[in-house]
């Protein structure tokens, strides 16, 4: 109903507005809704871009038995690969400072996800299922202390994980053209 | 085929013969001192069918890009990294294609990618989404612009003591493309599209947040450098040039644009994090920089005399618009002249008239950008990709290392 109020309004803007939206050149053609769907991997931090599906942490440590120990090793440190897990952890160390290690320093459980999803494994990326992207970040957070081991991942509960670097990264700046880098530095 | 290649051969050895004579001997000299070179006797035959269609340099001319910071490429998974340029060897303001440094994200394999096969994708929050060919591409309004792209992993380090091991990875192209501004509007974004995330179709799928503000500003979507399609290394057939950017959002092999409305944290994004803000504002547009390119560390100049200094300048906050050399540390700056006209956002050469009295020396740049940024010293720089000054010692033996160790 809150359509036809809104009729008046638009007939008033609609030239207005399809000049200003017109394209200009007509080049490309307009994808399916099911092209887009399968073409975009984007997961954002709050996860709506997330397929069903779901996983624990005891299902990702068989899918990783077969597709991630041969590079990451047995336990996820001890491959030629980069490691995924720290385990040793002095009191008091800011998760920042316990290295480049993607379930502990990401600041949202979606970009393991995405990463895994979109990168792995090495030279077979996009074989694994929706269930096992879910299973592998499961294992991959209960390894690094982030979520208990029984804790169910989907796209409803993947968002929620609070990451221990959550608010520990800065914002980029509100960048404009033509601007110094920093105010008050002057290199 | 076979059959005639002796007598070409024969035919070269005696115009060898011949040239060596006239210049006393010249000749012989030079081709015994590329043992790095192609090795068989064809290899100074210029005019084989296959080099008439398309050239290569002189066999006398050996400089060779290759790995840096500490990184095997390709590693035991087929997997490269960071390729260093030899900018010491490089003359003027742009890198030749062969030799541009190259960077993935993560280590990533070179995609092999069939052109006509290929698709931009255009959604997200836009009115019309869109998907071009590269022929669709190649109609759209073009522009031609030279811009350098830069990795963050350069930097200067007392353990640096070559030019490619501290700076190897900036390099300087001549870029032709769409500006993303005209797809952008093409697909008309709506108002909450602030954000764009730019992802490439390599093995890693490497993607990077970027502001809609420089999105609309000056972002290329390149298909061409140098005047010829794109070296796959350099993202062939599409990617896009972020003028001034660090090279990590250069995303190369784009396929996909979306337009969203906030930081999206990809991957590449979160490697790209910093815990304090002012190094976020830091780690994004790079600073004044500049750097002497001749001499530099490694090199040896042969007695005092007269020498030409010669470096390049760059910015990621425009224009260039000042560089000085110091002889002497830094105690006493003296103006460089610019070798053709700076542009924005690109390389500039520099070079600076110099009689070596044949003691020892500091050799150093200091560029200065439209904007008023000052490149710092060692001690003043805050953070971001390092755009220090580089000091080289020049020895009394005339030989030049890395004035930092």
């Amino acid at each position: 109903m809150g359509s036809l109020k809104l009729l008046p309004v638009l007939i008033l803007l609609g030239p207005a507005a399809a000049l200003a939206q017109s394209p200009t050149f007509g080049l490309g053609r307009t994808p399916g809704a099911d092209e887009v769907r399968v073409w975009d991997i984007s997961i954002s931090p709050t996860g709506e871009e997330l397929p069903p599906g779901q996983g624990i942490a005891t299902g990702g440590a068989r899918v990783y038995r077969l597709r991630c120990a041969r590079c990451h090793g047995r336990d996820g440190t001890e491959g030629r690969a980069p490691r995924l897990v720290k385990r040793e952890r002095p009191a008091d160390t800011h998760p920042w400072n316990l290295g480049r290690i993607l379930p502990i320093r990401a600041p949202y459980a979606t970009a393991v996800w995405d990463y895994i999803n979109r990168a792995m494994p090495l030279n077979r990326e996009g074989t694994l299922s929706a269930d096992e992207v879910y299973q592998l970040t499961a294992l991959l957070l209960y390894w690094n202390e982030i979520i208990a081991e029984d804790e169910v991942m989907d796209a409803k509960s993947l968002p929620l994980i609070i990451m221990p670097n959550r608010d520990a990264w800065a914002e980029l700046p509100d960048w404009k053209p033509g601007t110094v880098r920093l105010l008050g530095y002057p290199y | 085929m076979a059959s005639k290649q002796p007598d070409r051969r024969a035919f070269l050895k005696r115009g060898a013969a011949l040239a060596g004579g006239l210049s006393l001997g010249g000749v012989e000299p030079a081709l015994g001192q590329t043992p790095a070179s192609d090795q068989s006797d064809e290899a100074d035959d210029y005019s084989t069918p296959e080099l008439i269609a398309y050239g290569k340099r002189s066999r006398h001319v050996t400089s060779v890009r290759e790995p840096v910071n500490g990184r095997p490429s390709p590693d035991e998974f087929g997997l490269v990294f960071h390729i260093g340029t030899p900018l010491e060897e490089q003359v003027g303001a742009i890198t030749p294609s062969s030799l541009f440094y190259f960077g993935t994200t993560r280590g990533s394999i070179v995609p092999e990618i069939d052109p006509a096969e290929h698709r931009l994708m255009i959604h997200g929050l836009v009115d019309r989404e869109l998907i071009f060919t590269m022929d669709e591409l190649k109609r759209f309004p073009s522009v031609t612009r030279l811009h350098f792209i830069e990795c963050a992993g350069n930097g200067s380090s007392p353990r640096r003591g070559r030019l490619i091991e501290s700076h190897g990875m900036t390099s300087c192209a001549e870029w032709t493309g769409v500006l993303l501004s005209t797809l952008l509007e093409e697909a008309g974004v709506q108002a909450d599209g602030t954000w764009i995330v730019a992802e490439g179709v390599e093995n890693v799928r490497g993607a990077s947040s970027l502001p809609m503000a420089k999105a609309m500003d000056d972002i290329i979507v390149a298909y061409a450098m140098n005047g010829e399609p794109l070296r796959p290394q350099q993202g062939f057939p599409l990617r896009i040039v972020v003028p001034g950017f660090e090279g990590i959002l250069h995303v190369k092999w784009l396929s996909r644009i979306k337009v969203v409305d906030r930081f999206y944290m990809t991957y590449n994004d979160y490697g790209h994090l910093r815990q304090d803000p002012d190094q976020a504002a830091l780690s994004y547009q790079v600073g004044p920089k500049s750097v002497i390119t001749w001499p530099s560390g490694g090199l040896d100049l042969p007695g005092a005399g007269f020498y030409e200094v010669r470096g390049l300048a760059w910015s990621g906050g425009g224009v260039v618009s000042r560089v000085e050399v110091s002889t002497d540390g830094g105690e006493n700056w003296m103006d460089a002249d610019f070798r053709g006209t700076p542009q924005r956002m690109a390389h500039t050469a520099f070079s600076f008239n110099w009689t070596w009295d044949g003691s020892e020396a500091m050799l150093m740049s200091r560029c200065t950008d439209e904007l008023g940024q000052v490149q710092p010293t060692r001690a003043q720089r805050k953070g971001g990709l390092d755009n220090s000054i580089q000091p080289w010692r020049v020895q009394s033996n005339g030989s030049v290392t890395n004035g930092l160790a």
